[in-house]
């Protein structure tokens, strides 16, 4: 089985691609950094005692007064700057994920049920669609928080903050995924496969999961992958914004945030390496998903 | 309720309309009233056990969609089907009836899931009728299946992209004989094969007729892979049958003049080099037919009456004709 | 000196895992005005040789070896823009889907006008009157009236005689026409065919009829081409070819196909299928579905020989042609 994938054109293409290939390490450089945060990091952000405003905003190590204790300096607290990216990046990347995944499957569910009933469960579902994709993602997510804010007594929506960013920006990506499935699920129900299962007589939710759903996945997966990069960006907007995270939970728009402050009193390192890791991450995943696109699309080989 | 009746499926006066309209609002807003195609229009047949009745036809003849209402994918918008005596629609709710019937369906391509296993593909109405229960058992019955259609059991392990047309065109019979069914809708089986693939699959559903005695509504728009199935044979013209009856004898005595002018149109090899005036003009389309019989804007025999009048089913030695100029004698060539 | 000589014809795929040959060694010519028909099943090569003629093999499928001459001129090394020249001037192209040649932003005059003055110094008046006489011939009713119309205001039908006008305007030397007629109904076949054979008479056009249909080819070509896996199995004249097949795969072919004139119980059938590219058998590409087969045809690979009044790509007519 292994061996035979190894031996596909999908593999094959990855290959001759160095685009792929690059973009790939870096994507998985970052998630191995990230998820491996509390083992590789230098040093602790998040452990107030090992803190000491005695290190406060140190510079890199190659400038003149900075030491390899601090390869990428620290802030204004004192926390050093490569281990709070990497424990910011582990906090982005996760609310990415599950920002995606809660946006795919609210998507795909809708994509499916109207694409497979039609009629007027699809023109409701559609219309619905439309007019959220009519909304900027940004609005949808700053009105979500915004309304969570009002509602949630205050300690509480601290500790829930993650869950309602995934939610805001979840629920303002999932239109594109149930446009998306909605179409393929068109071309699919009137294959003879489909009809092949009715006169058998399944029931249209076993249809719909057994034989369309494993048919139409294939475009889905692609805008997920780009839009994974546009929902780290969506997540480090807000929290630049100051409706994301709070400092002591810090993404990498957090500490885009904070550093900000200091980039115009000279301690420019604050802010520019998370700047840099966002943009390099965020740039590289989109590349994957340009790659993955072409590469699963007949018509481009 | 009677298990082995001799006629399989019996169809009577079926209408079925398809909504051709556009949406609500543009309708509202140009004042259009609703539009209907007429895709089937008082078709009746009955089809006796073990015997395969044919329909031929060129596209937009309603043909595919008689297939799909005589497995019950659509239903009739007037008329009555019956499968071994009782209404469609109740034979279907029941799974021990729906089970005897299923399809082989036009495109080897599109007809087999591309990301099932050939197994899973051929157990899916063992699984969905729940007729085995053991995995094993399931096994055994999907590797009989394909080596019946000409298939190694060991091909249940592939997906259908390693198969040619022909050999997914047999997975698919596979899959349909899977449940076990005496009755089978044949829709356009082997139109998407090649001439020397197209013999085979032929063979092999004439072959499996006479072992498991199936009965088979074969639907098909060319004339001689119909003559070669067919025991009795229905020829559809816009949405209506214009003449039914015993194939060879159709064939031998083609008297529907619409009937005349395909046998005469269709290229053939015992033709070698013989030149013929072909008929001309082209099938209407079925949302505005003619008035009176359908096929009167392209026949020569047409007068006023053909104009006006549909003309009713008439029964001519063992040949049903609807056809005023067969009536009224003036068909004799 | 024929119309149309195709000496040796190889047509490559390159893929990562090995070159595919697609043609091998084709040969055959066209005298003027003759029909050739070339049949074979799906993966003959049979519209591979058609493109490759014409100049428009998709890449990166291209000519590896042989020669092919119009009139005497090799026309299969030329730079693209004076194979594009004699692209509808001397070759016309029909194909199967009338919507693919037809420009749908364009009237059908426009694009029949445009033809006819690229090949023909004619003023605009003179080629439009042009383009109505050829519409009237092809049969389109009320042809005055309708040569402003746009592609999608015709039938199927209707199209591809807009495409059959368009493709002999130019009054080409050679039409290749690939599965002209597949798309369309049976009814409708017979009227494209007969005019497609009656206009090339009339205009002494050559035409190579690339079709799986055997019906077709028996009724309008004078001479036909079996192809089988790249090659030409089977190549005379078409009352031979239909009635008395030498090779053992024409022999089943016409055997396959039902009749309509008489009915068998069982239709002849050649068991298993044509092989892939990747896997071409040694010997003869037929041998293995061959029930005449012999030791010869599986080491060695037949070239095209006498077999009667065709010529045949099979060891059975070795021993025939011995004394020679």
């Amino acid at each position: 089985m292994l061996a035979r994938f190894l031996d596909s054109d999908f593999v094959y293409s990855f290959r001759r691609s160095p685009v792929a290939v690059v973009s790939t390490l870096v994507v998985l450089a970052c998630v191995v950094g990230a998820v491996g945060a509390p083992w590789l990091a230098p040093h602790n952000p998040f452990d107030l005692a090992s803190l000491s405003l005695m290190d406060s905003l140190q510079p890199p190590v190659f400038m003149a007064d900075g030491t390899a204790a601090h390869l990428l300096g620290t802030d204004d607290q004192g926390r050093d700057v490569l281990s709070a990216i990497m424990y910011g990046t582990q906090i982005s990347l996760m609310i990415g994920f599950l920002a995606i995944i809660f946006a795919l499957v609210v998507g795909i569910t809708v994509g499916l049920v109207a694409g497979y009933m039609g009629g007027a469960v699809d023109a409701l579902l559609m219309r619905v669609t439309d007019v959220q994709l009519t909304f900027p993602s940004i609005l949808i997510a700053l009105l979500v928080d915004g309304v969570a804010r009002a509602v949630l007594p205050r300690d509480f929506h601290d500790r829930m903050q993650i869950y309602v960013l995934v939610f805001a920006i979840g629920i303002a990506r999932w239109p594109q995924f149930a446009r998306t499935v909605r179409g393929s699920t068109l071309v699919e129900r009137g294959r003879e496969y489909v009809m092949a299962a009715k006169v058998i007589g399944l029931s249209s939710p076993r249809i719909m999961a057994s034989h369309i759903l494993p048919n139409v996945l294939g475009p889905v997966l692609v805008i997920a992958t780009l839009n994974l990069g546009l929902a780290i960006l969506d997540e480090a907007t807000l929290s630049f914004l100051g409706v994301g995270l709070p400092p002591t939970q810090p993404s990498l728009g957090t500490l885009i945030r904070i550093g900000n402050d200091f980039l115009f009193s000279g301690e420019w390192w604050v802010t520019i390496f998370p700047g840099v890791m966002l943009a390099v991450m965020v740039l590289s995943i989109n590349l994957l998903g340009d790659w993955l696109r072409d590469a699963l699309n007949p018509r481009l080989r | 309720m009677s298990e082995t009746s001799a006629v399989v499926l019996e169809a009577t006066g079926v209408t079925r309309l398809f909504d051709v309209s556009r949406p609500w609002l543009q309708r509202v807003l140009v004042g259009e009233k609703r539009r209907h195609l007429r895709a089937v229009d008082d078709v009746s047949f009955a089809i006796p056990r073990g015997t395969t009745l044919a329909l031929v036809g060129e596209s937009g003849c309603g043909k595919s969609t008689v297939a799909r209402l005589a497995v019950g994918l659509y239903g009739p918008s007037s008329g009555d089907i019956r499968f071994e005596g009782q209404a469609l629609s109740a034979a279907r709710s029941q799974a021990a009836l729906r089970r005897r019937m299923n399809m082989i369906f036009q495109d080897p391509y599109a007809s087999l899931n591309p990301r099932w296993r050939v197994r899973d593909i051929v157990a899916e109405p063992i699984r969905a009728f729940r007729l085995l229960s053991s995995a094993a058992e399931i096994d055994a019955r999907v590797g009989e299946l394909l080596t019946q259609v000409g298939l190694a059991a060991a091909d249940g392990e592939k997906y259908p992209h390693e198969f040619s047309g022909g050999q997914r065109q047999r997975i698919s019979i596979a899959r349909a004989l899977s449940s076990e069914p005496d009755f089978l809708v044949c829709d356009e089986p082997t139109s998407a094969l090649d001439v020397s693939v197209q013999a085979q699959i032929l063979n092999l559903m004439k072959e499996l007729q006479q072992r498991l005695g199936l009965t088979y509504l074969f639907i098909s728009h060319n004339l001689a892979v119909v003559r070669h199935m067919a025991d009795r044979l229905g020829v559809m013209y816009l949405g209506r049958i214009v003449e039914m009856g015993p194939g060879e004898e159709v064939f031998r005595n083609p008297r529907h003049p619409y009937t005349r002018m395909l046998l005469e149109a269709i290229p053939d090899l015992d033709m070698v080099g013989v030149a013929r005036t072909p008929v001309g003009g082209e099938v209407p389309s079925p949302i505005n037919p003619p008035p009176g019989c359908p096929f009167h804007p392209r026949c020569k025999l047409a007068n006023d009456r053909c104009r006006v009048e549909k003309p009713a089913h008439v029964r001519v030695g063992e040949v049903e004709v609807a056809c005023h100029a067969v009536q009224e004698g003036r068909a004799e060539a | 000196m024929s119309l149309l000589d195709v000496q040796d014809l190889t047509v490559e795929f390159p893929t990562r895992r090995g070159v595919l040959r697609a043609l091998d060694g084709v040969s055959f010519s066209i005298e003027a005005g003759e029909v050739l028909g070339v049949v074979g099943e799906s993966g003959a090569g049979k519209s591979l040789t058609g493109a490759a003629i014409i100049g428009l093999l998709e890449p990166p499928g291209r000519v590896a070896g042989g020669r092919i001459l119009l009139d005497g001129a090799r026309i299969d090394d030329l730079p693209a823009d004076r194979m594009r020249a004699i692209r509808g001037k001397q070759i016309g192209a029909i194909f199967q889907d009338p919507l693919t040649t037809l420009n749908p932003l364009y009237s059908i005059g426009r694009q029949l006008v445009e033809t006819i003055q690229t090949h023909l110094r004619l003023s605009d008046r003179d080629a439009r009157a042009r383009a109505v006489k050829w519409l009237e011939d092809v049969g389109i009713p009320a042809a005055r009236e309708r040569i402003d119309a746009y592609p999608h205001e015709f039938s199927g039908g209707m199209r591809q005689r807009v495409v059959i006008a368009l493709a002999l305007c130019a009054e080409p030397r050679l039409v290749i026409a690939d599965e002209p007629t597949t798309a369309l109904d049976v009814s409708i076949q017979a009227q494209i065919i007969a005019l497609l054979k009656n206009l090339a008479r009339e205009h002494g056009t050559s035409v190579m009829l690339v079709t799986h249909d055997m019906g077709v080819i028996a009724e309008t070509a004078d001479r036909v081409a079996v192809m089988y896996a790249g090659r030409i199995a089977e190549i005379g004249p078409v009352r031979e070819v239909v009635k008395h097949p030498a090779h053992p795969y024409s022999e089943g072919l016409m055997g396959s196909i039902p009749s309509l004139t008489h009915r068998v119980e069982r239709l002849r059938q050649i068991d298993g299928a044509m092989p892939r590219l990747t896997a071409i058998p040694q010997g003869c590409a037929f041998n293995p579905r061959c029930e005449k087969v012999f030791d010869r045809c599986r080491v060695e690979r037949p070239d095209l020989m006498e077999a009667g009044r065709s010529r045949a790509a099979c060891w059975l007519y070795a021993a025939e042609n011995a004394h020679v």
